[in-house]
Parts: C-alpha cells; sequence; structure tokens
C-alpha cells in the first residue's frame, strides 16, 4: 500500500470519526430536553440483550389555542385593548423578543379568533408571520394561512384548525431544526400572556367569586411544567433570564394554595368521555391576588417593550 | 481509489443526513396521521413526538383545566405495532391503561377540577429475540373540544 493510500486512509478514517462524533453532540443538544436516566430493560434471563435508554421527558404547557379556550370558559370578555398591538413588530429584532412576542401575538390572536373577532385574527396572524420570518422558521406561516383565514371569517371550526396548524408547523419546524429553546420561549411567551390577559379581567377579587380566579390560580401548576421546561434549555442565556423572571413568577404565587385530593375516574357509558373526579382547596387573599397581578403585569411590560 | 473516496462521502452524508430525515418523517407522521385521529377535537397546536425502540419509555407532564374536555391520542408509526400508555396522577395512580381496553390509541376524558397528570407510553418489544429491535415515531397529541 503506498504511502499517499495510507494518508487518504487515516484521513477518511478520522474523518468518519469527526462526523459521528458531532452527530452524537448534535442529536444531544436537540434531546437536551432530555431527563437522562438509564432504563435498562431486562428480557427473559436467556436474552442477554439489554437496552440502555434514555427517557424522554416532555413538558406541556397549554397552548396558545388552549389558553385562549380556558379564558372564554372561565367567562372572560373580548377586549382588544390588552393585548399587544401589533405596531410594535418592528421592535422585536432579537430571537428573545421575537420568540416571546411570537408566543404572545399567538395566544392574541387564538384569543380574538374564539370570540369572532376575524380582522384582529388576521392582523395579529400576519403579524406572527413576521416573527416567525424573523425567527427562520420559514413556511410555518405562508401566505396562504392568511388567505384561508380571510376566506373562513364566518367559519370559526376553519379558523381554528388552521390556527392549530400553524403552531403545529411552528413546533414541529422547531423541534426539526434542533431549536427547542426557542420554541420554549415561544411557549411560555404565550402562556405568560394568557395569564396577563386573565388577571387583567379581574379587577378585584374582593368583589368578584368567578372562574377565571379559580384558573389563575390552577396556573400555579403550569407554573411548574413552565419551571421544568426552561430547565431543559437552561444552558441557552435567553432561556436563563426567562427562567430567572418564572422563578420571581413563583415567589408571587407563594401565597396562593392549591390543595389536589385523590382523583378518581368515573365513566360514562353513554358518552364514553370519562370524569376525573376530585376535590381541589385553594384559597388566595386580595393582597396575595394583587401581588401576583402586579408580577405578571411587570412581566408582560418586559417582554413587549 | 476513486470508489473508496465515494464511500466515504456517501457514509459522511448518510451520518449528517439521517437523523433530519428521521426528525422530518416523524413531523409527518404527527402531522398526517396521528393528528386525525384527534376529530372532532381540535388539536391544540403542540407537538411532542420522538423515535423510540422497543423496549424505551417516555412521559408527558402536563396540566389538564376544569370545564375542557380534552382527547389524548397515542401513535406508533408503522414499524411499530402497538404503543402502551397509561394516564397517572402525581401519585403516579393508574386512572387509566390502554392495555386494558384493546390498545385504544385515543382516551376521551374531562377534569372536575384542574389536574397536573402524567401520561407515560412504552413501545413494548415485540420483535422475536432473533431479530433487532425496531424502532419508530410515537406521537403524543391533545386535542380540544370545542363546545
Amino acid at each position: 500500500m503506498n504511502k499517499g493510500l495510507i494518508k487518504l486512509l487515516i484521513f477518511a478514517v478520522s474523518l468518519v470519526a469527526v462526523i459521528f462524533v458531532t452527530s452524537c453532540k448534535c442529536n444531544r443538544q436537540s434531546d437536551d430536553m432530555l431527563s437522562v436516566s438509564t432504563d435498562e430493560m431486562a428480557a427473559d434471563s436467556s436474552t442477554i440483550k439489554s437496552i440502555e435508554s434514555v427517557k424522554q421527558i416532555f413538558y406541556s404547557l397549554p397552548s396558545p389555542l388552549e389558553t385562549a379556550m380556558i379564558l372564554k370558559r372561565s367567562g372572560a370578555t373580548y377586549n382588544e385593548e390588552l393585548l399587544n398591538s401589533i405596531d410594535n413588530v418592528s421592535r422585536y429584532n432579537t430571537t428573545k423578543s421575537m420568540a416571546l412576542n411570537l408566543g404572545i401575538y399567538s395566544t392574541d390572536l387564538s384569543y380574538a379568533s374564539l370570540f369572532d373577532q376575524t380582522q384582529a385574527t388576521v392582523k395579529y396572524m400576519t403579524a406572527s408571520k413576521k416573527l416567525a420570518e424573523g425567527l427562520g422558521i420559514l413556511n410555518a406561516i405562508d401566505n396562504s394561512v392568511i388567505q384561508k383565514l380571510e376566506e373562513n371569517i364566518n367559519n370559526r371550526d376553519v379558523i381554528l384548525e388552521t390556527i392549530s396548524e400553524t403552531f403545529l408547523n411552528t413546533n414541529s419546524i422547531l423541534e426539526e431544526d434542533d431549536r427547542v429553546a426557542v420554541g420554549s420561549i415561544i411557549l411560555v411567551g404565550g402562556w405568560v400572556e394568557g395569564l396577563y390577559i386573565a388577571t387583567s379581567l379581574v379587577p378585584d377579587i374582593s368583589k368578584v367569586d368567578n372562574e377565571m380566579v379559580d384558573r389563575i390560580v390552577d396556573q400555579k401548576l403550569s407554573l411548574q411544567t413552565v419551571i421544568n421546561l426552561l430547565k431543559q434549555s437552561i444552558s441557552n442565556a435567553d432561556v436563563k433570564e426567562i427562567y430567572n423572571d418564572m422563578l420571581e413568577l413563583e415567589k408571587a404565587y407563594d401565597e396562593v394554595k392549591i390543595m389536589v385530593s385523590n382523583v378518581q375516574v368515573v365513566n360514562d357509558k353513554k358518552t364514553n368521555v370519562a370524569m376525573l373526579r376530585s376535590r381541589n382547596v385553594t384559597s388566595v387573599s386580595t393582597a396575595a391576588f394583587n401581588k401576583l397581578k402586579t408580577k405578571v403585569k411587570e412581566l408582560r411590560t418586559k417582554y413587549t417593550a | 481509489m476513486r470508489s473508496f473516496v465515494n464511500i466515504i462521502i456517501s457514509a459522511a452524508v448518510l451520518l449528517f443526513a439521517l437523523p433530519l430525515a428521521t426528525n422530518a418523517q416523524c413531523k409527518n407522521f404527527a402531522k398526517k396521521v396521528c393528528r386525525l385521529e384527534l376529530a372532532p377535537y381540535i388539536h391544540d397546536g403542540n407537538y411532542n413526538a420522538a423515535i423510540l425502540t422497543e423496549g424505551e419509555d417516555a412521559e408527558l407532564f402536563k396540566t389538564f383545566y376544569a370545564g375542557q374536555q380534552y382527547r389524548i391520542a397515542i401513535c406508533g408509526s408503522e414499524s411499530l405495532t402497538k404503543i402502551e400508555f397509561m394516564v397517572m396522577d402525581v401519585d403516579r395512580k393508574v386512572l387509566y391503561s390502554n392495555v386494558k381496553n384493546n390498545y385504544a390509541i385515543t382516551w376521551d376524558f374531562k377534569v372536575e377540577n384542574t389536574q397536573q397528570l402524567i401520561i407515560w407510553v412504552k413501545v413494548p418489544v415485540v420483535s422475536p429475540k432473533t431479530e433487532e429491535l425496531k424502532s419508530g415515531c410515537v406521537a403524543i397529541m391533545f386535542g380540544l373540544k370545542t363546545n
């Protein structure tokens, strides 16, 4: 074997090794959301093979669409003044601000759509499109989406389906592109916006005993999911900042109490829909609510600035 | 010599492209197959999918809200014949197991009070011992009832 061939062989082996290592690292990054826990699957005694796997852990936040549905179901009214103005879209130039406000606009457009505010829905979808493009999430929201919304102004089901599809496109493209951190920031932006709209719609809890307050209290449970979700990408500087904000929000939630009792399943054979029965005991004082409301407003102002 | 170089280049391209192609397949599977299982519920828009191998499991944590009716759909791509899933409360008490329901891929439910639940999924080993374990995409999707 001549020297040239040996050199080429060494080069080729090194190249493959480097590529292999890079590829593994790349996968690791994409999976930085994974909690590493080794699960050795024991097959029967005659099977020597055992698998070491990395258990996948997902933390799923309420999507902007679910947040808007919760708002509406809790008796929310529509107030366009609460939404983040689309005139602000040109201000968002960093990855963090674009991602946060893509989430915020996504919740705003979902909220508008559930109240049949089609013009606002189209406006907010257009603003979302700009931010998605700014984030390099091409094709997640294209012109056909805007056109479909405009052509179906009286068909809420089509509008909701279209919105749902654009969210799925955005989330899956980010996942595919190894940009889990950006996806998490978008979700957290959308969640904070829902909390902001909800708390803004309750002027004084001492005068109101309504479902909206219950849902705001319930967000204490989702806040834990938010924190765990962000922890998975904590090496990202933008995520770290938002994570710290969420720890402050957690402190604001300290005086909001929520106790969950045992869950019992009751199956309805007629509808085939199971009911999970339980008794939650919650408590929130006026002072605790106002403290929470102030904190939420502070974060939302910071994110939309 | 030229063919040797070609082999190396092909191997390199394959190593780079394979993870991307697999992710894209998973995305398409979730969008074009699993999402349809949610009808007439509306998909919430979130994407939770991963490539799992026989014997592997995964968990998803989510808060479900009082008053909202949900459908969970857990689907495995063609190479995986069946997927097990369980819904548990935070104390890991099993509330639903699809194994006891003929490996149903959907479950409809609502919660009286807001609850955090854990969805556990596992790809059981069905391949004969002599064969290589199969891998495929597993998607966990949620539908929301609108009315």
